[in-house]
């Protein structure tokens, strides 16, 4: 079976929609931040899957986004673990369904 | 001497002023309080005397102080006094018998509770009729007239918890009023013609020459004008009947009404103005002359009749001053001037006599005024027997000795000459002998007979009440040695002639009628009234003989000729009708416009009140809920979940692309 790009984008989908769904259902701080990672993950796999199979292959273009997304993804986690250890210590919890603070 | 003609104003002056004093005293200073009412009655009877005086230096004595009161525009209203023979002699009546009644009062109201508030109205009363007698201008005489009427209100309504007593002042007060009435429009009248109400004012006086001149035929209606007033004060027909019900006051004020003021105001007032009734006179007759005669003839009969018919004996008095006035009135209306004052002054003595001898009589009988329940009072009360004898005969008009004989006589004379008709004349000789019947008949009832009911214990009066008594009995015979036909040296004094003594014609014809009239009236009383007061000394109220003899008579007489009762009927029932009318005009008609349009304005009202509150406030309200609403619903889909969000970004970004996809 050769790869084609169809393949990736629907690997990349299946991706996201993982992440998606455990950032919408998951209930610890935590786990929304390891989708959040998913959905990222899934946009990489995107912009590599189409530098690959576009047109013009040859510079490394859609390799130099990822690598530059990976590195603010590291920098976003360290924010939201830094974020979710303040909410923590101040709400004694991490369960998103009790931080509604901005309830209408 | 000249001081009192420039300062006359001072008579009435002092009794006001003391009577203002008293007012400021408290209900205790009953001493003070009459001591004060009597030292301003003293000195003004010794201003008055002086100033009598002073007007027999010269014949027909006139002294006239005018004074400008204020201005207004060109035209200035002056009042001033004036001092005559008619002022003076009415002054010194005034003064001495008003001190004779102040004296009296001392010992009658000992034992009331507003012994100064009686003397403080009592000196009131005497400063004002001294102000009517030395006025010199129609205004300040009604000014002071009006001020006798106040006064007699608040005398004869002195005993206000008594019912009676304040009806009877409310009665004398507007029927005086209805009479006042035409005084006032006389007397505008006047003003409009003659442009002065001033008497005397050096020949521009309204009874002077010129005044008179401008006056032309309407002297006629201004005098009947000023007449009503005469009428409503004097008592005259058909105003007469308050006169009888100011027998509630006390005894002092009927004989001060009846005798010094009030009711000699009228009589004065006639007098002093006399030019504008005799002015045209042909023969002495004028229409308004004629009126005041036969209005005269009408009160003398009539009021001697009811008094045959009266048992209490204040009422028999006061309807024998409502003929006696009835007389002056006849004897002014024929032109005999003179004789109709000289008759007020000495009816002025002798009514007062015969008033404080009835007060001392009910003083005796502890407040009893029924003459059915006195009687065989002579041998208890040796003092007022006598001196009310010699008032009663000098009423009845016995020749001779009596003030009152001789004045009678020289109206009769006076009646007997009016050139109209002789039938004033024999009516008026037939009122003598009613004079004679009817004061007979009080003197066998009070003084002779059983003693009854009222008499077992009387006792006769403090001399502080028999003094006065004395003194007025002296001067009612003594005075009659000055107006005799011998010497009408009176006569002389008011008219302005020279007196000259005479005594041939000290018995004249007249005399013989008028002895034999008044002994006729006598004999006839004395043997109608003998078996009077010899019944049953325990029976209330026993028949009267001419009761007995002709019943229906009687009735007419007793009831008064149902005058009162026939004014209920028309006068006051037209204006309790009248007053009925304007009642339910003013409740119904007036009243209902105005709630009309009270209820148009509420009307009104209440529609925009509406308006603001369902109208303008509703739609802010409804607009505010609204905004209320949205905002709640709207804050409710902010749960603060941040997953709920996101969720709705994701279905919303699926739901585009589907339409996306759709479209495409």
């Amino acid at each position: 079976m050769t790869p084609t790009l169809q393949l990736f984008l629907v690997v990349s989908a299946t991706l996201f929609s993982i992440g998606l769904l455990a950032v919408l259902s998951r209930r610890h701080a935590i786990f929304i931040l390891i989708g959040i990672e998913l959905m990222l993950a899934a946009a990489n796999l995107n912009f590599i899957a189409f530098w690959r199979f576009g047109p013009q292959p040859q510079p490394p273009t859609g390799v130099m986004i990822a690598i530059f997304a990976i590195a603010i993804a590291a920098a976003e986690a360290a924010v939201g673990l830094a974020m979710v250890i303040a909410v923590y210590r101040h709400y004694r919890t991490t369960n998103v369904d009790q931080l509604d603070q901005l309830k209408g | 001497m000249n001081w009192i003609a420039a300062n006359l104003w001072l008579i009435p002056a002092v009794p006001l002023a003391a009577s203002l004093l008293i007012l400021s005293f408290p209900k205790s200073g009953r001493g003070p309080a009459a001591a004060l009412a009597i030292i301003g009655q003293v000195a003004a009877l010794t201003m008055s005397i002086f100033a009598f005086a002073l007007t027999l230096q010269t014949h027909s004595f006139r002294a006239v102080q005018n004074f400008t009161w204020f201005t207004f525009g060109d035209q200035a209203l002056r009042i001033g006094c004036v001092l005559d023979p008619l002022a003076a002699v009415m002054l010194v009546m005034i003064a001495l018998v008003g001190l004779c009644i102040f004296v009296f009062s001392i010992g009658y109201m000992a034992e009331d509770k507003n012994f100064t508030r009686f003397f403080a109205y009592l000196s009131f009363f005497s400063g004002a009729m001294l102000g009517v007698v030395i006025a010199n201008s129609l205004l300040l005489l009604f000014i002071f007239w009006e001020l006798v009427g106040l006064a007699s209100y608040l005398l004869i309504g002195f005993w206000i918890d008594r019912p009676n007593a304040a009806v009877a002042a409310k009665k004398a007060f507007i029927t005086t009023r209805i009479g006042d009435m035409g005084f006032f429009l006389g007397m505008l009248w006047l003003y409009g013609r003659s442009g002065t109400l001033l008497f005397y004012d050096g020949g521009n006086g309204c009874l002077e020459n010129a005044g008179l001149l401008a006056l032309g035929a309407s002297a006629t209606f201004i005098a009947l004008l000023i007449f009503c007033g005469a009428v409503g004060k004097s008592g005259q027909f058909p105003l007469h009947v308050w006169l009888p019900d100011a027998m509630e006051g006390p005894t002092p004020v009927s004989a001060l009404i009846h005798a010094a003021t009030m009711v000699a105001a009228g009589v004065f007032l006639v007098a002093r103005v006399y030019p504008l009734f005799s002015l045209g006179a042909i023969n002495g007759v004028t229409p308004s002359l004629t009126v005041v005669v036969w209005i005269g003839v009408i009160t003398a009969l009539m009021a001697s009749l009811i008094a045959l018919g009266q048992f209490d004996i204040k009422r028999v008095l006061a309807y024998s001053t409502v003929s006696q006035l009835g007389l002056m009135m006849v004897s002014l209306g024929v032109g005999g001037v003179a004789a109709g004052m000289m008759h007020l002054i000495a009816h002025g003595f002798f009514k007062a006599l015969l008033f404080l001898g009835s007060g001392s009589v009910i003083h005796a009988c502890h407040g009893e005024q029924d003459i059915r329940k006195m009687g065989d009072l002579r041998r208890l009360m040796p003092i007022t027997f006598p001196t009310y004898a010699i008032g009663m005969m000098a009423l009845s008009g016995v020749p001779f000795f009596f003030f009152g004989g001789w004045t009678k006589e020289e109206i009769l004379h006076a009646t007997a000459h009016w050139p109209s008709s002789r039938l004033p004349y024999y009516l008026m000789l037939a009122g003598v002998v009613l004079t004679a019947l009817y004061m007979t008949r009080q003197m066998i009832y009070i003084f002779f007979g059983n003693r009854r009911a009222a008499s077992e214990h009387a006792h006769e009066s403090p001399p502080v009440m028999t003094m006065p008594l004395i003194v007025l009995a002296i001067c009612s015979i003594a005075f009659s040695v000055v107006l005799t036909p011998a010497w009408p040296w009176l006569h002389g004094y008011l008219t302005g002639e020279a007196a000259h003594f005479d005594l041939a014609l000290l018995i004249q014809p007249m005399l013989f009628v008028s002895l034999v009239l008044v002994g006729g009236g006598v004999a006839l009383g004395v043997w109608m009234y003998r078996k009077a007061g010899i019944q049953d000394r325990h029976r209330a109220a026993e028949t009267d003989p001419l009761e007995h003899a002709q019943p229906a008579l009687f009735q007419l007489l007793e009831n008064k000729m149902w005058l009162d009762e026939l004014y209920a009927w028309t006068v006051i029932s037209w204006s309790r009708m009248a007053a009925r009318v304007a009642d339910w005009m003013d409740r119904y008609v007036w009243d209902g416009l105005v709630h009309a349009f009270g209820g148009l304005g509420q009307l009104f009202g209440i529609f925009s009140t509406n308006v603001d509150e369902f109208g303008i406030n509703a739609g802010v309200d409804e607009t505010t809920a609204g905004a209320r609403g949205l905002g709640r619903v709207i804050s409710g889909w902010h749960s603060g979940q941040i997953q709920n969000y996101l969720g709705a970004v994701g279905a919303a970004v699926i739901a585009l692309l589907i339409l996306y996809a759709w479209l495409a």
